[in-house]
């Protein structure tokens, strides 16, 4: 099956290797992977500053771009695929050339976890790594697309992965883009409760869907000086050997 | 009050207060299990929570008419009912009737709305001494404080606090204060005395009904029950919103309400007071006990403004505080922090929606979007939606700090020309990358330093994934 593979803005600039990695697992299950040239962002830190125009602008160049191909769109980001799917269509309702786009993109585009495990109904791509881990749900994908069972699903059956329960794990990490730079004693606080959480599981990975509350979660971990290191799901998968290096 | 410009300090300072935080923590952990424990065994659950909203919707979109129902019917069964379109109308409708009755001593049960009117303050102005009879909010008024919860006024007291309190502001003995049975002991005896001694009672009200003009109140000390029907003269007040078409609809209401609130079945006492006493040549109308005046005070103060407009959703809230407690942000500042009497996900809508987004304007910015509070919430209101639509009001009506303005707008041009995006991307990882050591940058400048005063920001990769892509990267 042919896909999109649309990145997202953080993973094209901080975590080419999520990328790479969501890639190389589509191809190992069977798709041919398309990135689509000229992508840039969902528009999602607009839409959620309150900048409608500036959001609808965004959101109507990314809907045209992914609208030159009848794939399914694949993103490795429960927030961004949340973005394409519900706001961009309310954002563009009106626009006679790119509202219908925009419900139309809405209609075939998934999440990275949810495309393997809902439309391809593959919970095991044959991924290897013997190391613990434990998995932080994102608030957007968890709340706005109901993904929850389908990257348990697909870490569960990762070869010698052991996976240890999070304490709170639907908690929100404190990332909320702009919200982590304006309200940052608030985020913090949220961010080192969770940090708690995390390191009390004894695991080595932190796993999420979404690198924004990786990068986050990450850079909070890095602050602390854990031994901690954070992986998005993509990455796991994409593992065929008993270790990764960082 | 404090004043609501300093939000952010406010915020900023509750963060950092980790006594506060351990208070919050432990109460909002139990109220959100205990209300977890309680749907998880209650199968239908979700549907009653969809038909409660499908009620609430109903009664927000016929406003007007469910609510000249309720008056009329009220009054038939001898009620008074009082229209207040501001707050300061209403305090002095009640003070007005305080003082028409020569009422010099009042008691009170819990009513956030009379919270929101400072009718206290409006009392006591008028000679009539008022007591709260709620424990909680009897804890506050002994403290001069404000409750930082809507169902939980004293969230952020411990035990110990209201040890000291009553001893150093209620003559409580160290006996008294041994534990929370003598405590409780302590202010039981103290209040019995006030419900004896007053003229008045006040009440809020957390349902009327359109078809028999009753109100329901719901309590879990039975206060309201003595508040309600003990002083000679009963004044409710409630938000014009607080309506129910009937009797069915708030069987309905109560059982979403006292499982989201606490966790309970029920609450322990639901009151139904239809009217006051009296009686009439039509039996069924006639009523041998209660008060010898009720009066209901339907308080507007900028509510019916927001009926048909995209805000109206959260006037279909029946005030459980299930998001107070869900809300990671709530559970990190507590109530206080808000500046109003509606804390958390429902005040950070409900306060700028009803007292503008002037001082009001970071509430809706104090929210990381994560949708714990449209989660719980027992009529499934969309807060999300609504902090959004005041967050685009306030780029409209207030506009943006500069940073973010101008930010945005660059970013929203790159984000719609690649050649553009990819030089910014560039610049951006050459600006970050001067900053960055071993991978990380450790210090942000100027308004982005918030970042890194508690985490580190990973620097940009040195080719991006589409540079990556297009030279035939792959990993194998």
């Amino acid at each position: 099956m042919r896909v999109q593979l649309l990145a997202t803005c953080l993973v094209d600039t901080l975590f080419p290797q999520v990328g790479l990695a969501a890639a190389a697992v589509l191809e190992r299950v069977g798709c041919e992977v398309h990135v689509p040239e000229r992508q840039t962002c969902c528009g999602q830190p607009a839409f959620n500053g309150g900048f409608a125009d500036e959001a609808r602008n965004i959101a109507r160049y990314t809907v045209g771009l992914l609208s030159q191909d009848q794939a399914p769109v694949v993103v490795p980001s429960g927030s961004c695929t949340d973005m394409l799917v519900h706001h961009a269509p309310a954002l563009l309702a009106d626009d006679p050339v790119a509202g219908p786009q925009a419900r139309a993109v809405a209609a075939r585009t998934y999440e990275f976890s949810q495309f393997l495990v809902d439309v391809l109904k593959r919970t095991d791509c044959g991924a290897c790594l013997h190391d613990s881990a434990t998995f932080h749900p994102s608030c957007h994908g968890l709340r706005g697309l109901g993904i929850d069972h389908q990257p348990r699903a697909l870490l569960q059956s990762v070869d010698g992965l052991e996976l240890k329960p999070l304490a709170e794990a639907e908690t929100c990490c404190g990332f909320g883009g702009l919200f982590a730079v304006k309200m940052s004693e608030i985020s913090s606080t949220m961010l080192q409760r969770k940090l708690g959480h995390v390191e009390a599981t004894g695991a080595r990975l932190l796993i999420a869907g979404d690198v924004s509350c990786l990068a986050h979660m990450g850079g909070g971990l890095h602050r602390r000086g854990s031994r901690v290191e954070v992986r998005h799901v993509a990455e796991i998968l994409a593992a065929t050997e008993p270790s990764t290096k960082t | 009050m404090s004043q609501p410009v300093t939000f952010h300090r406010r915020a900023a300072a509750a963060a950092a207060d980790t006594t506060l935080q351990a208070k919050l923590q432990r109460a909002t952990t139990r109220l959100t299990s205990s209300r977890q424990a309680s749907f998880a065994v209650w199968p239908e659950g979700d549907a009653v929570r969809d038909h409660a909203r499908a009620i609430r919707a109903d009664v927000i979109a016929h406003l007007d008419r469910y609510l000249a129902q309720f008056a009329h019917a009220l009054e038939q069964r001898g009620g008074y009912v009082h229209w207040a379109a501001t707050g300061a109308d209403a305090v002095s409708i009640v003070t007005r009737i305080a003082t028409e009755h020569g009422v010099r001593r009042a008691v009170k049960s819990k009513s956030m709305v009379s919270e929101e009117i400072r009718l206290n303050d409006g009392l006591e102005a008028a000679g009539v001494t008022v007591v709260e009879t709620d424990l909680g909010e009897w804890v506050v008024q002994l403290a001069h404080d404000h409750p930082s919860h809507i169902i939980a006024p004293i969230i952020h007291k411990s035990r110990e606090d209201i040890a000291e309190l009553f001893k150093s502001a209620a003559g409580a003995s160290e006996d008294d204060v041994s534990d929370v049975a003598h405590m409780t002991a302590f202010a039981r005896t103290r209040l019995r005395t006030e419900f004896i001694d007053a003229d008045m009672g006040i009440s809020g009200a957390n349902f009327g009904v359109a078809e028999t003009g009753s109100i329901c109140l719901v309590t879990n000390e039975g206060n309201g029950r003595l508040t309600t029907t003990v002083p000679r003269i009963h004044v409710a007040l409630m938000g014009i919103e607080r309506i129910v078409p009937n009797i069915e609809d708030l069987g309905t209401m109560l059982r979403v309400l006292a499982r989201s609130a606490t966790g309970q079945p029920l609450s322990v006492y639901s009151n139904i007071l239809s009217g006051p006493r009296r009686t009439t040549d039509d039996e069924t109308l006639s009523e041998p006990d209660g008060p010898d005046e009720l009066h209901v005070v339907l308080v507007d103060n900028g509510r019916s403004e927001l009926l048909g407009g995209e805000l109206a959703e959260i006037l279909y809230c029946i005030r459980c505080g299930a998001c107070l407690n869900a809300c990671p942000v709530y559970q990190s500042i507590g109530g206080h922090a808000y500046g109003s009497v509606y804390p958390g996900p429902v005040g950070a809508v409900l306060t700028p929606a009803l007292q503008g987004l002037g001082v009001f304007g970071e509430l809706p910015q104090a929210s990381s979007l994560c949708g714990a509070c449209r989660e719980v919430c027992p009529v499934r209101i969309d807060i999300p939606r609504m902090l959004l639509a005041l967050r685009r009001r306030s780029v409209q009506e207030i506009g943006a700090p500069a940073w973010i303005r101008y930010g945005m707008r660059a970013y929203a041009a790159a984000a719609t020309r690649p050649a553009l995006f990819r030089f910014a991307v560039r610049a951006s990882r050459a600006a970050l990358g001067l900053l960055a050591r071993r991978g990380w940058v450790t210090r942000l400048p100027g308004p982005l330093s918030g970042w890194t005063s508690t985490r580190d920001f990973p620097a940009f990769a040195k080719r991006t994934f589409q540079d990556q892509w297009r030279s035939g990267a792959r990993q194998r």
